[in-house]
């Protein structure tokens, strides 16, 4: 298939396929992280994720059009507190709903499935009738469209940089806060064991509502930075919500390092597989090989050891 | 027929009202004429239809919930602005129409439930309704069994015809064929990339283009791609565009998938200035959420644009933002699905008669001068003849008409040679 073209041409669609794994691994990282957290941390299944990512989009195209219209000088930098603004409207609604509903639910897993389903469809009525059935366009800062020229032949997306960025910073703050704070070791010693946690002292209600909402706010941050490279409308959420989950149970459910094995691996295979093959065909090829590794390793890629 | 179609919505206190009483699933419109001069009912309804001395209803059937409702509500809201201006100009037969709304729910198996309940309970005269493919197939045996007339706004991939279903949008060949021949003249093309969705209208579309970019044109397609619904990540195949240089890029990708692509087709560094693209699938409605930034400069190829310059449209464009809003966007479908009571309205007083039998019978050959889109007809085929137009998109989120053909454009849901 390739005998036609050059070398040269050859070797930079390669190195731009490369970037274009690269970039699809930080999207399924960003979308994931959020939901490792809530699922992985504290097993609720969150069918509202998607739901939480769009509340930050939206929450991205207000910021937009309020600096339209009021601060049109300081339009360039908007989108960084914009998602801020996504950070805290996606917590605050997160905390909300582990007060209202997750916090009745922990001791029945399943039913969580069930509960957020409903959330998710809630919100996005709610959304279509705040905002409107029509998708919304959010408006970019000229600097963050177009891409960069690094050959005559090799072009970067600025969008795509822009979220590996993002992409690292958030991991290694996430990876900071479970692993090095003193509050992440209160988080993992309720995942441990409960009552135990409970018993020495930890306060095991506040630490569930705050990690609740912060896996709602990075999915909020999230949803802020896809309005790059996405649709923002009441349904959008749901075209991530089974990606999400994917990468989430493939890297096994309580690792942060194997929600970005799972990350790294899938987003790599469908990437290299589209470039060879169809899209769908590239999805089905993807999706046929993670579920016969699940079958041969039910636990996912990592696993944690802990007492049950 | 009226040639001011917008002389129905005077009073604000009027359309306040009428707007309140839009949410509600049962809506009937506060009379102004005076009704119930027409012909005595027994004779213009033989066979049990919800038509009395004064009023006749005809239901909606669209999706207000769920995915299709982005799409779906300029449908509504352009058959509601029709049945309110046909009311205003004296009604049908001298009957006023109501109006039962159901909610298709962007559920397929739930359009063909609604569709039953409005031809089996409320004995409805006419539907206007349905939007994607899918739901049309559901609800297609439904009005065949029932006997019902549906009126079905959305361009499609053709293949099929019924003596229930009017057409009002265009089939697969009439957007297609005149926009590629277009494109290859003015710019030369010889080499097309195709890109769309990966389910029965692009796949359908793709197939007839590319018969007529080899067989017809003598031209080339280089690449041609499917995603599921709902992809948001075209990094791949835009590299693979890149590599294989081609002419013109073709799209017929929908719904959230069409956003992220434009956006991403952008970053990518493809100026669409220089590299020509042709799509089948963004109207006005499309590009609110694409954003005209991200699309200035792509060729679209449509029977109605917003923009188009005769006086039935700017009256249609002027009504309908006043009853909906300065800001909404009238796109393709939504002109489509307001022809669907006009063309309704003129069958039934040509036949005069609201049987559906006589309806069927007497619909080839109607004409609708008022159409926004200029002037359409239906064809012996219940499709409609009418014009294609390509437009070029514009940073406000408009198109510029660049071309139009001179003649309608025959309708032709099997085409010979294209299968």
């Amino acid at each position: 298939m390739f005998g036609e073209y050059s070398i040269g041409d050859l070797g930079s669609i390669f190195v731009m396929q490369g970037f274009a794994g690269l970039i699809l691994f930080s999207v399924y990282v960003l979308m994931a992280l959020g939901l490792a957290i809530i699922f992985g941390q504290m097993g609720v299944i969150n069918m509202a994720h998607g739901e939480f990512m769009i509340l930050g989009a939206y929450v991205t195209w207000m910021t937009s059009n309020l600096f339209q219209s009021y601060l049109p000088s300081l339009f360039s930098g908007y989108f960084f507190l914009a998602m801020m603004l996504a950070f805290l409207a996606s917590g605050a609604l997160g905390m909300l709903v582990e007060w209202v509903l997750i916090r009745h639910l922990y001791k029945r897993p399943l039913d969580t499935l069930l509960a957020t389903w409903g959330l998710s469809l809630m919100l996005q009525q709610a959304y279509r009738s705040v905002f409107g059935a029509r998708e919304v366009g959010v408006e970019l800062p000229q600097w963050m469209l177009g891409s960069l020229k690094v050959t005559d032949s090799i072009e970067v997306p600025i969008n795509g940089v822009f979220v590996m960025a993002l992409t690292v910073l958030i991991t290694c703050a996430v990876a900071y806060v479970m692993y090095k704070s003193r509050w992440g070791r209160q988080v993992r010693a309720v995942v441990q064991n409960r009552i135990m946690a409970g018993a020495v002292g930890i306060n095991t209600a506040k630490v569930d509502r705050y990690t609740y909402a912060l896996g709602c706010g990075i999915a909020g941050v999230a949803g802020s930075a896809f309005t790059m490279i996405g649709s923002t409308g009441p349904t959008s959420g749901q075209l991530y919500i089974v990606d999400t989950f994917l990468v989430v149970v493939f890297g096994g459910a309580a690792s942060l390092l194997g929600t970005i094995a799972s990350a790294f691996s899938i987003s790599q295979t469908q990437s290299t597989l589209e470039f060879f093959m169809s899209g769908s065909m590239a999805k089905v090829l993807t999706l046929l090989a993670v579920v016969g590794i699940l079958m041969l390793r039910p636990q996912g890629l990592f696993a944690l050891k802990v007492r049950k | 027929m009226s040639d001011e179609p917008n002389k129905g919505l005077q009073s604000p206190l009027r359309r306040k009202l009428l707007m309140g009483a839009a949410a509600l699933p049962f809506v009937s419109i506060l009379p102004r004429p005076s009704f119930g001069a027409g012909p005595a009912t027994a004779t213009v309804n033989t066979t049990g239809l919800a038509v009395t001395d004064t009023e006749v209803t005809v239901g909606i059937l669209h999706s207000a919930t769920g995915t299709m409702a982005i799409s779906e509500t300029g449908s509504i809201q352009a058959e509601k602005l029709a049945i309110e201006q046909i009311n205003a100009a004296g009604g049908v037969l001298g009957r006023k129409i109501k109006f039962i709304q159901e909610d298709g729910a962007s559920d397929w198996p739930t359009f063909a439930e609604k569709a039953k309940k409005l031809l089996v309970n409320d004995k409805v005269a006419a539907i206007m309704g349905c939007w994607t493919s899918a739901s049309r197939k559901a609800v297609l045996p439904v009005v065949e069994q029932y006997n019902g007339m549906l009126y079905y706004p959305t361009f499609y991939e053709g293949l099929e015809q019924s003596k229930n279903v009017i057409y009002t949008g265009q089939e697969a060949t009439q957007q297609i064929l005149a926009g590629l021949n277009w494109i290859a003249k003015e710019k030369g093309a010889k080499s097309f990339f195709f890109i769309g969705s990966d389910y029965i209208w692009p796949r359908t579309s793709n197939k007839i283009a590319r018969k007529h970019v080899e067989n017809v044109l003598k031209g080339k397609v280089v690449g041609e791609e499917y995603y599921a619904l709902g992809s948001t990540q075209f990094n791949s195949v835009i590299n693979k565009i890149k590599l294989t240089k081609p002419d013109v890029i073709f799209t017929d990708v929908v719904g959230g998938s069409n956003v992220a692509f434009y956006k991403q087709l952008k970053a990518a560094g493809v100026d669409l200035s220089k590299q020509a693209l042709l799509t089948i699938s963004v109207t006005e409605d499309e590009i609110d959420g694409i954003g005209g930034e991200n699309i200035a400069g792509a060729y679209a190829c449509m029977k109605y644009f917003q923009s188009l310059d005769n006086a039935n449209n700017k009256a249609f464009v002027a009504a309908f933002k006043k009853m909906w809003g300065e800001k909404t966007v009238i796109g393709d479908v939504t002109q489509a699905a307001y022809l669907g009571p006009w063309l309704w309205k003129l069958t039934v007083e040509k036949a005069g008669s609201f049987d559906v039998d006589k309806i069927a019978a007497a619909s080839p050959g109607i004409e609708f001068k008022g159409a926004p889109e200029a002037y359409v007809r239906i064809h012996e085929n219940h499709h409609l003849w009418s014009k294609t137009r390509v437009g070029k998109a514009k940073l406000d989120g408009q198109f510029e008409l660049i071309f139009e053909t001179s003649d309608l454009v025959e309708p032709d849901p099997f085409p010979k040679g294209y299968q």
